[in-house]
């Protein structure tokens, strides 16, 4: 299992190293902006959380009963440092799920050769998990209104898969039919349409959500070109130098 | 980008290289699901700036 071992120091240096930068960037990027939210969240006007999903959910009453209920009293990170150090390491941790996927998605197509061929596939992840589905569910601030959010987690991950399945077709795939599937695979989610709330009331200013959509749109473009950076760099480190061209399609 | 200098596994054969890929594809979905996605109280909580500066959908 040499591969899956290779594969996954790869992704771990990787999206370790990217991980870190983007909690970084956040720091000082997105988190002064959700604190912001989160005054106008507690001075009690507006939707609380789950308060906004819930006239939507009242078919699906028991589910979001405890959700709303248990906000009051459950464990968090005390704020500054203790909150920082949890966004680091969820931000790690989930850099190096990104980066596996992207490690694995590049293998197939021969894998990722130098920094330069990274920042292309730093592009394609961007485009799919951070601009096709913010195109429906754009970034959320606390205290905004939101709809269900299992409906939202499927809208968003099914759109994260026909946008990657979509890409895939129209780059690999050398045949117009090929292309035409693709394209459609990216439009279809769009199409469908993401959950949206029954009312976009919303106690966050138009201006503070704005700045929010922009920083987190381009914190997680920086996030992406790292990655894609740093896998072309690392898997460079561990194959060693260029050995000629090798097929190495599954 | 079909120039890729050399393979992660050179060895594998094709099918145990299949494998290889989709369990490590396997270990980033769960990885990712957990920080992003997991319904655990406590876990939404420690990533809640997270969740938000990546625009996964929170609350």
């Amino acid at each position: 299992m040499t591969l899956f071992r290779n594969v996954v120091l790869v992704a771990a240096v990787a999206g370790l190293v990217a991980g870190i930068i983007l909690a970084a960037i956040q720091s000082f990027a997105t988190v002064p902006l959700i604190l912001q939210a989160e005054v106008f969240e507690s001075s009690g006007g507006g939707n609380h959380h789950d308060a906004a999903a819930a006239p939507a959910a009242e078919q699906a009453a028991p589910a979001q009963e405890p959700a709303a209920a248990e906000e009051e009293e459950g464990w968090g990170p005390a704020d500054g440092f203790e909150r920082f150090a949890y966004n680091v390491l969820a931000n790690s941790v989930s850099g190096i799920g990104f980066a596996l996927l992207l490690v694995v998605a590049s293998e197939f197509a021969g894998g990722i050769a130098g920094w330069r061929q990274g920042i292309f596939w730093g592009m394609g992840g961007f485009a799919v998990f951070t601009l096709a589905p913010g195109l429906g569910l754009p970034p959320e601030l606390p205290a905004m209104p939101a709809a269900d959010l299992a409906a939202r987690q499927v809208w968003w991950i099914t759109t994260v898969v026909a946008t990657g399945a979509g890409l895939a077709l129209i780059a690999f795939r050398r045949s117009i039919v090929a292309a035409v599937i693709g394209v459609a695979l990216i439009i279809a989610p769009h199409l469908i349409g993401a959950p949206q709330p029954d009312s976009f009331e919303s106690p966050i200013p138009e201006a503070l959500h704005h700045q929010f959509v922009v920083a987190v749109t381009l914190t997680n473009l920086v996030f992406w070109l790292v990655l894609g950076m740093a896998v072309g760099v690392v898997r460079g480190k561990v194959t060693g130098t260029a050995t000629g061209l090798r097929d190495s399609f599954a | 980008m079909t120039t890729a200098t050399s393979s992660l596994g050179a060895s594998a054969s094709s099918q145990s290289r299949l494998i290889a890929l989709a369990c490590a594809a396997l270990l980033g979905v769960f990885l990712v699901g957990f920080t992003g996605f997991s319904h655990i109280e406590a876990v939404h909580n420690a990533g809640h700036d997270y969740r938000h500066s990546m625009a996964f959908p929170c609350h």
